[in-house]
């Protein structure tokens, strides 16, 4: 073999390489989404969604996980989305440049990287004990608010920076101040990409564990929240909790409410890459 | 003049009103701004104060050459050791697998695939990312283990091999985005005169196009490294709560992550020794992904290639 073919066949070789590799992460995933379905799909009928918990795996149902979830994911909502644009419009729009937006920059760089299980204890600390909040929903919301903020402020730059500076320019040759070129014009513009963001922030935090079992929610609540102030449990702690016993049947309802928690996770998902999508048809600048 | 005395104050007016709501508004905008600054003040400050409370009591010493953890039983040791192996060892693990597999997906779809093809795979394996950590956990303990065990008789059932190996499946996309950028980004004419050369698109690539996105390469590793390091959920369901100073991935240990959860889980009361345990923790766990992170940060850049 001269050296030439044998370099072809080492190219060939590492092309066959690189489809193993790229498939086998997906296939990696559809066993365990076929095993998961399997599993669960025995126990998932309307009896467990519509049940409080139980010691007894077959009578145990997920209504005040999936509640629980659905609030945390309004209430974070409620919280992050205005703090998150606000921040992003000010470091795009106001505090542009200098040494204090460069550390701004830096300092949402790092927090973007911290792990999210630190977010707990700063929120058990401060939200749960200093704030006297308890172990509630409102605390569980702001902890996981100060979790995506970093993620809604680079997605909301990122997508007031797409707005062409002509935009801007008309306006303000209208006699348009900053705040209403803003609020206007900049924002309508930007407003599905920023939209895309924040939904991918929110699937973020609806998947997240590790935060709220510090700030100590509960595996074990008998009763559906009502209020901000009440205790809670999501989705993930139950299947945490779940998965922990090591009763078979347990898995197997950690298997149901993990095909829950991955349906709201795809739809969330699914939307944001649906905005995308369109926002990329329609905008042309 | 008199046409001023009738109409300029109401503009002043309007003029002074619509000022002050725009100051207002800058204002407030900057608040929220500011308090990306107030979230990391107050982690350090809860991670230091409750901190410096444990290391009042326990000897910074023995927090780091002690090689035990035993904070939850009657004998208590506080070596940060073991747990810091267990995190060391589950990361090791994890970038084992998704380094080779990231870069080269990476590379092929660079190189070798079809525009069409890699923007279908793409998304795809973006959805790997988008899975909760928890459910990786469930899948780590219920699907890899069992099947590990079938090939290695002393596979314990909660072990770092398996967790740290599903951890590296979550971490493929984030190697393999952040390569692929990097090495799209190196001009064409670089690629082109490789080829150009007579070489290959093995040769073209782990010569030319690698080398070049290195600094790239290198940061997508780096944190990949550092959320490895701070993955929590698969560790603490599927690697075990047994604190060991061993590089064997057969057996249980406990990452510094997985502690802080179980003395979540438990009651031990608030403001005992136990409790600032997980606050000395979880210092120890920031500092290294601190750390990481802002490595990454300089070697971005600072070794950033600029072709222009």
């Amino acid at each position: 073999m001269t050296n030439s073919e044998l370099n072809r066949l080492k190219d060939k070789a590492f092309q066959v390489f690189g489809i193993f590799c790229t498939f086998i992460g997906l296939v990696v995933l559809a066993i365990f989404l076929i095993d998961i379905v399997v599993e669960g799909a025995k126990r998932l009928d309307w009896d467990f969604l519509t049940s409080l918990p139980s010691r007894r795996a077959s009578k145990a149902g997920i209504m005040t996980a999936w509640v629980g979830t659905l609030w945390i994911l309004v209430l974070t909502t409620l919280i992050a989305l205005p703090l998150g644009v606000a921040a992003g419009v000010y470091l795009e729009e106001y505090g542009k440049k200098g040494r204090w937006a460069n550390f701004l920059e830096i300092n949402i760089a790092n927090l973007a990287g911290v792990p999210s299980i630190i977010y707990g204890l700063l929120g058990l600390e401060i939200f749960v004990r200093q704030m006297r909040l308890g172990s509630s929903l409102l605390a569980g919301a702001l902890t996981l608010s100060l979790l995506i903020l970093p993620i809604i402020i680079v997605t909301t730059r990122e997508a007031i920076k797409a707005v062409p500076r002509s935009i801007r320019d008309g306006s303000y040759a209208l006699g348009a101040s900053k705040w209403q070129t803003v609020w206007n014009q900049v924002l309508p513009a930007s407003f599905g990409s920023i939209l895309t963001g924040i939904i991918l922030a929110l699937s973020r935090a609806v998947g997240e564990t590790a935060p709220l079992i510090v700030i100590g929610a509960l595996a074990y609540v008998p009763f559906t929240p009502s209020s901000p102030l009440d205790e809670f449990t999501v989705l993930p702690i139950q299947i945490f909790n779940w998965t922990s016993r090591p009763q078979e049947a347990f898995l197997t309802n950690a298997a149901a409410a993990i095909i829950v928690l991955l349906l709201l996770t795809f739809l969330l998902n699914g939307i944001a890459v649906y905005l995308r999508n369109r926002q990329q048809r329609k905008v042309k600048w | 003049m008199w046409l001023g005395k009738t109409t300029m104050p109401g503009l002043l007016k309007i003029n002074s009103t619509l000022r002050v709501t725009e100051k207002i508004i800058e204002g407030l905008l900057w608040l929220s701004a500011l308090i990306t600054i107030l979230v990391t003040i107050g982690i350090i400050w809860v991670l230091l104060s409750e901190s410096i409370g444990f290391f009042k009591e326990v000897s910074i010493v023995e927090f780091l050459t002690e090689k035990e953890w035993t904070p939850l039983f009657a004998n208590k040791k506080f070596g940060i050791m073991p747990l810091v192996a267990g995190t060391l060892l589950t990361t090791l693990i994890a970038i084992a697998v998704a380094l080779p597999i990231g870069l080269t997906i990476a590379i092929y779809l660079n190189e070798y695939a079809h525009a069409r093809m890699k923007q279908i795979v793409k998304p795809m394996l973006e959805v790997l990312a988008t899975i909760p950590t928890v459910v990786y956990g469930f899948f780590a303990l219920t699907v890899v283990t069992p099947f590990l065990q079938q090939f290695i008789p002393g596979l314990a059932g909660f072990n770092a091999l398996s967790a740290g190996i599903v951890m590296g499946i979550m971490i493929i996309p984030m190697i393999s985005s952040l390569s692929e950028d990097a090495i799209s980004s190196v001009p064409r004419s670089l690629r082109e005169a490789a080829y150009g050369m007579g070489s290959t698109r093995l040769q073209t690539s782990f010569g030319v196009m690698v080398p070049a996105a290195s600094s790239g390469i290198i940061v997508s590793v780096i944190l990949a490294i550092s959320r490895a390091v701070g993955e929590t959920m698969i560790v603490a369901v599927a690697a075990g709560q047994q604190p060991r100073l061993t590089m064997n991935p057969l057996v249980p240990i406990e990452t510094i992550t997985t502690y802080i959860v179980q003395v979540s889980m438990g009651d031990v009361p608030q403001g005992s020794l136990e409790y600032k345990t997980i606050f000395a923790a979880g210092i120890t766990l920031f500092v290294f992904t601190f750390a990481l992170n802002n490595l990454s940060f300089w070697i971005k850049k600072k070794y950033q290639e600029k072709y222009d």
